[in-house]
């Protein structure tokens, strides 16, 4: 069995946007403007080295990042191997590396 | 040989463009509009999607065109039933009068979804729920405000309102209330730059020219927040904002917020006059109540009653420029019909 390690972006608890506090949210998108296209298509998280991997999912862990459910997120971006394949497939043209930098930079270090 | 006579029925921007079009082709056509103005729905919007393009500027150039014609025009003229006898056609409004033709083009538009049969959202029941058509009638105002008389600073705009909801029996999409969503929320920012706006949707359908580019700019530009889920319903607060439950399904998490105010974006649906007309002439008519033409391709516009033509929203959920079009291929039908008789 898989060992379970104390964190998941999976909370049961609902997304409450009168309490959670996104300005790092509203960081990342005055850095990388093109993050704010971003349809939830799931292309990078298909693409993903590391998604396929391990339960690391980079779609839902930057929408969370989106809402401000921050909590869990600097340790999943651990998984990221910075290969960039996500930027290559966003039909959006998302520079999805920019984000995952300026996530890195900005998401508290647990 | 005098002229051939059309009537069309119903003065929106479909049954103008019909009837201009019908004189510009040589034929005699005569308008009938119950309402006191021409122009049907667009006599409420503001400024139009995708260009901003002022709703008075379109009407105007077609009442415009009427006027120069001389096209014979009828307000306050509700017609109640449509007869055809072989060669013509005798329409009757409700006052009792009648005027007689070589064929109709029936125009008479779409009705507006009633808000307060989805009682879960709260129209009418929290000062803070309005439609769009309400807030068209806001920025028409010159200014967006809430019951107190406060400006908004969160906004939530809700998508699918009295459409493709099996709950009302209304399964079609009314096809502009997306764009009208992305509109609107563009114009809250432009006139509020500090207000939050939420458009929460089941799916975005962008299929006009222009529609994407608004969306993306939507996003990027004004930094509006688009969550896919369908609020499942709202509550008041003490204070009088409203309170919504939805999914944020793209997380799998269900999420809660308050807001100054909820947009419904309602829907498009067929008017009771359409079954009455459809039984009347044994034409066809869709699932959800629409006008149908013989087919969806070059009879789309052609019904099976001989010199019974239709267009415009009356056979379905349609943007100001398809319905244009479509009238000026109905109008067209009718000239090749009449000009076959002898
Ligand atoms: C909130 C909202 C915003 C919109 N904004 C835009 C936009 O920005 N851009 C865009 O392209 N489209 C927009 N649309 C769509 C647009 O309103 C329609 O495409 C357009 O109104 C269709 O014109 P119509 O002539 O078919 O119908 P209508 O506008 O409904 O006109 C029908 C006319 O027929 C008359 N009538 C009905 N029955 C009878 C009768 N028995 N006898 C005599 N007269 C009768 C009515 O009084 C009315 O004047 C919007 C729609 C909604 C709901
Ligand atoms: S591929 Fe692009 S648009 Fe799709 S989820 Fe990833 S970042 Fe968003
Ligand atoms: S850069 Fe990171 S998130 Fe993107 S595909 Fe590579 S490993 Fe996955
Ligand atoms: S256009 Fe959009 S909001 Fe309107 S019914 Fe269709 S999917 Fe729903």
């Amino acid at each position: 069995m898989m060992k379970k390690f104390g964190f998941t972006i999976n909370a049961k608890r609902a997304i409450d946007l009168d309490i959670n506090d996104r300005s790092i949210a509203r960081q990342v998108a005055a850095r990388v403007p093109s993050w704010s296209l971003c349809i939830g298509c799931g292309g990078c998280s298909a693409t993903c080295t590391a998604g396929a991997l391990t339960d690391y999912n980079f779609r839902k862990l930057h929408l969370l990042a989106r809402r401000g459910e921050t909590s869990a997120l600097r340790k999943q971006l651990n998984n990221c191997m910075l290969c960039g394949k996500c930027t290559l497939q966003c039909p959006r043209g998302v520079n999805t590396r920019g984000v995952i930098a300026a996530l890195m930079e900005l998401l508290p270090k647990e | 040989m005098a002229a051939k006579r059309v009537i069309v029925i119903g003065g929106g921007v479909a049954g103008m463009q019909a009837a201009i079009t019908l004189k510009n082709n040589g034929i005699s056509p005569m308008l009938i509009e119950r309402d006191i103005n021409l122009g049907g729905k667009l006599t409420r919007w503001d400024r139009l999607f995708p260009c901003g393009t002022p709703a008075n500027e379109v009407i105007g150039k077609q009442i415009e065109s009427l006027s120069e014609l001389g096209i014979r025009t009828v307000l306050c003229g509700e017609v109640s039933e449509i007869t055809p006898s072989d060669g013509h056609v005798e329409v009757t409004l409700t006052d009792g009068s009648n005027y007689e033709a070589e064929a109709v083009i029936i125009t008479t538009g779409f009705d507006l979804f009633n808000a307060t049969v989805k009682e879960e959202y709260g129209y009418k029941i929290y000062p803070n729920v309005i439609t769009s058509a309400d807030l068209e009638d806001m920025f028409k105002e010159g200014e967006v405000r809430c019951a107190d008389g406060s400006e908004p600073r969160s906004v939530a705009i809700l998508h699918c309102v009295g459409s493709r909801d099996s709950q009302i029996g209304h399964g079609h999409c009314s096809r502009v209330c997306c764009i009208t969503g992305v509109k609107q929320a563009i114009e809250l920012k432009q006139a509020y730059p500090d207000c939050e706006v939420y458009n929460f949707y089941m799916d975005m359908r962008m299929f006009g020219s222009g529609y994407e580019e608004l969306y993306k700019e939507a996003q990027q530009r004004y930094r509006i927040n688009f969550v896919r889920g369908r609020i499942s319903e709202c509550s008041g607060t003490i204070d009088s904002r409203v309170r919504i439950k939805a999914e944020d399904t793209l997380a799998g998490r269900p999420l809660k917020m308050t807001v100054d105010m909820l947009v419904l974006m309602i829907g498009k649906q067929a008017p009771a006059s359409n079954a009455k007309f459809a039984s009347e002439l044994g034409i066809g008519l869709s699932e959800d109540g629409f006008l149908k033409g013989v087919d969806n391709f070059d009879g789309a516009t052609a019904t099976s009653c001989e010199g019974i033509f239709v267009a415009g929203t009356a056979t379905g959920p349609k943007n100001i420029g398809e319905s244009m079009a479509e009238a000026v291929s109905a109008a067209m039908k009718a000239v090749e019909y009449v000009n076959r008789l002898s």
